[in-house]
This record gives C-alpha cells, structure tokens and sequence, in this order.
C-alpha cells in the first residue's frame, strides 16, 4: 500500500508503517507543525504496532523537528507503539548526539533494520 | 555584507538565510561550514521571531552578516524584551531529556565558534571560523 502525502510518503510492510520525509528541510514551524500533525494521525489511526521514519531526502532540521519528534514518540509510546527512525545523514546526526537524542530514540542505518526493529 | 531589518516572519527569514549562505557558498566555505551557517541562523532567526518579536508583525529582526575569507560573524537582534541565556535549563540533563524545548541555543553553541548575547539579551552574535567542520563531540557519547 502506498500513499503520497504532500510531505510525506506513507507505505506499510507488515505491521510497521513506514513514513518518508520527503521534505529536504524540515526547518519552519509551520513544515514541522504539518510534518507533526500528519505524524500524529498517522500513529492514531493506524493499527500497526511500528512507525519507521526514513530521512532519506532530509539534509537540514531545525531544533524544532526535533522538539516534534520527542512529542511524537511520547505518543507512539502512549499508543503502545515503536517509532524507529533510519538514515539520518551523518550532519543530522551529529545534533542528535549533542542534544542526547540519541539515547532517546531508536535510530537505526538503514529501512530494513528499522522495519525489523518497529516490529520486533 | 549583509546588513537590514526584516519583517518578522518566516518567509523573510528563510529568503534571508539563503542570501547569507549564497555568500557562503561562493566564497568556497565547505558543506560542512554552511551546515553549521544555516543550522545557527535559521535557529537565532526563529528565537528572534518567535521568543523575541513573539509573531508580532509591527516588529523587525535586524540581521548583518559579514562573510570574509577566514570567518562568518553574524549578528540577529530582534525587539523583544530581551532573556537570560544562562537561565535556559540545559537539556541535556536527564531530567530534560525528553522535554520539547531548550535545543536552539545549544546547537547555535555547538556548530558555531563563538556565541554570545548582548546585556540585554535580544541581540545574538555568532563567528563560525571557515573549515572547521561539525562539532566535536568528546563528551557527548
């Protein structure tokens, strides 16, 4: 199954719902507030047990995607879920890991990894 | 240089932000570089506009970028009412990790060389030294 979102490109494998950052920049608050609102209705509607972002296409997010996805994942939790994000390029990362986000959430290289890991 | 008041909002910003790194890139600053350029001040623009001028439209940023051959300084002042810096909670303390908030300012700190703020704590002016690269991360495991 596969769905376009204007930001976002939603498929399913199993029981994991695989979301791709389409956008290259996810800096503004209003991007993010989208980005996150369609996340959250994503994990809310959906009964799969795994939520995988692939930040493929992303090259630049702002202390502001972050602050999104920290709430998303306290949903994911609260909704008995798992979010995994995957290929998170090396400059991304490196805020991650100054910000100790990185111990936060499950990042994993690459999609298979993170789909095994959402739905283990 | 790049020396002017913008409206406060997010449009002007970003345009702002891509003229700073134009200037970047064509004086042959690395990716690396203008990562770090863009990651600052899209973060000091959205302090300014957001926390500073709080969206209110009769408000301005002032933003001067100096970018030379051996640094980029810029400098974003908003009209607010100006913050303590050191009164932000650190967060990356246990008890702040999974709090939504507090990031900007350490990662302006962390990609940039240089970050300080005036007395009054609306203005922001950040260095970033050409190739340097990405943060050191001893410590931070």
């Amino acid at each position: 199954m596969e769905e376009q979102a204007s930001r976002l490109k939603v498929l399913t494998e199993g029981d994991v719902t695989l979301v791709e950052l389409t956008d290259r920049k996810i800096l503004d608050e209003v991007s993010i507030s989208q980005i996150g609102e369609a996340l959250s209705d994503i994990i809310a509607e959906s009964d799969a047990v795994g939520l995988v972002l692939d930040f493929t296409s992303v090259d630049h997010m702002s202390s502001s995607a972050l602050s999104m996805l920290i709430t998303l994942n306290k949903r994911a939790r609260q909704s008995n879920g798992r979010l995994v994000l995957c290929n998170i390029s090396p400059p991304i990362y490196e805020a991650f890991t100054i910000t100790r986000l990185n111990e936060v959430f499950k990042i994993c290289a690459d999609r298979s990894e993170a789909v095994a890991e959402a739905s283990s | 240089m790049i020396d002017k008041n913008i409206p406060t909002d997010l449009t002007a910003a970003r345009h702002l932000t891509e003229e700073v790194l134009s200037l970047a890139d064509a004086a042959g600053y690395s990716e690396d570089d203008r990562f770090a350029i863009r990651l600052a001040l899209e973060e000091a623009l959205i302090n300014a506009i957001k926390h500073g001028n709080k969206f209110d439209p009769a408000r301005q940023v002032r933003v001067s970028a100096d970018v030379g051959n051996e640094q980029t300084t810029i400098t974003v002042c908003d009209d607010g009412a100006g913050f303590d810096p050191s009164a932000v909670p650190d967060p990356t303390a246990d008890e702040n990790l999974e709090k939504p908030s507090g990031r900007g300012i350490m990662l302006m700190r962390a990609y940039m060389d240089e970050v300080s703020y005036n007395d009054y704590g609306n203005e922001v002016r950040m260095t970033k030294r050409r190739c340097t690269g990405l943060p050191h991360l001893a410590g931070h495991n």
